[in-house]
């Protein structure tokens, strides 16, 4: 356990939570963010422009806080091209099958308590996890 | 144009959660589905967090007739577990352990994540247009 960071965790937490309450206050949309995304280009048109400023703030963000802070967020990825190519084809295809994320049945789901919800964020984190430890040597090979 | 604006400062609030919890980083993301390996919970707190804080403020949200820029609430009344759900749900989590990136982190990493995080972004809208092609097939009738 190097490197529990449970104090920024639960401040980036509350912000999430808290852009979630915007959105419903202001559009009553749900801040699930493959929907959102994907809807960019396929919802119904006169649904789209709000999508896409949501997505620019979610894009500026980084750039706020390295101005802000003056550090640039950590960012490793340790994996290869073509994982990264499966992974983010498999991340597209899935979220939309299952219609929603870690923030839409995540964040927004399980605050309701949505069934649907419960179930596909055990699927996903077993699934996630299951998938870690197997790309990963055990500890000690 | 208020509606664009409160949309960019949910997404700006949202990325700023997203960076400070470092959930935009995939190693840390990683870290937190290691759960048999160096395993990190921070995580966790993440979503705890971020679950009182939305449970707690659509109960007041709701409170209200109508959202203020908007003609009504548009919340999922669908209960129903079924099999797209869970097939989905479980792709995802694959796709999700691979490589450490989810949807909102996979936007927002796009500036500061160079060439790969821009790779995974383009394969991410592809699974997403790939999903709309077999979507409209499935939905036609034979």
């Amino acid at each position: 356990m190097e490197d529990f960071t449970p104090i920024s965790a639960s401040i980036g937490g509350a912000l999430i939570g808290l852009s979630a309450v915007l959105l419903m206050a202001f559009h009553g949309r749900i801040a699930g963010i493959s929907g959102l995304f994907s809807g960019t280009v396929f919802a119904a048109k006169g649904d789209r422009s709000w999508r896409v400023f949501f997505v620019l703030g979610l894009v500026a963000a980084p750039l706020v806080y390295w101005l802000a802070a003056a550090e640039k967020p950590a960012f490793d990825l340790e994996a290869g091209w073509p994982l990264i190519i499966a992974g983010g084809l498999l991340v597209g295809f899935g979220t939309r099958l299952g219609s929603g994320c870690t923030s839409g049945h995540g964040v927004c789901g399980l605050s309701r308590l949505s069934p649907r919800s419960m179930v596909s964020v055990v699927l996903f984190m077993a699934a996630g996890m299951a998938t870690v430890a197997l790309l990963k040597p055990p500890i000690g090979a | 144009m208020a509606r664009n604006l409160m949309a960019l400062l949910a997404g700006l609030t949202f990325g700023l959660g997203l960076v400070i919890s470092q959930m935009v980083n995939p190693a840390k993301v990683i870290a937190f589905l290691d759960l048999f390996g160096n395993w990190d919970p921070s995580l966790a707190f993440v979503m705890g967090a971020a679950l009182i804080v939305t449970a707690i403020g659509y109960r007041f949200v709701w409170l209200r007739p109508r959202p203020v820029l908007a003609e009504s609430f548009q919340v999922p009344g669908n209960r129903k577990v079924d099999a797209k759900l869970a097939t989905g749900a479980v792709l995802f989590g694959i796709g999700w352990g691979l490589v450490g990136l989810c949807p909102g982190p996979a936007i927002a990493a796009l500036t500061i994540g160079g060439v790969p995080a821009l790779g995974f972004l383009a394969a991410m809208a592809a699974g997403m247009l790939a999903f709309e092609v077999f979507d409209r097939r499935a939905a036609k009738p034979a």
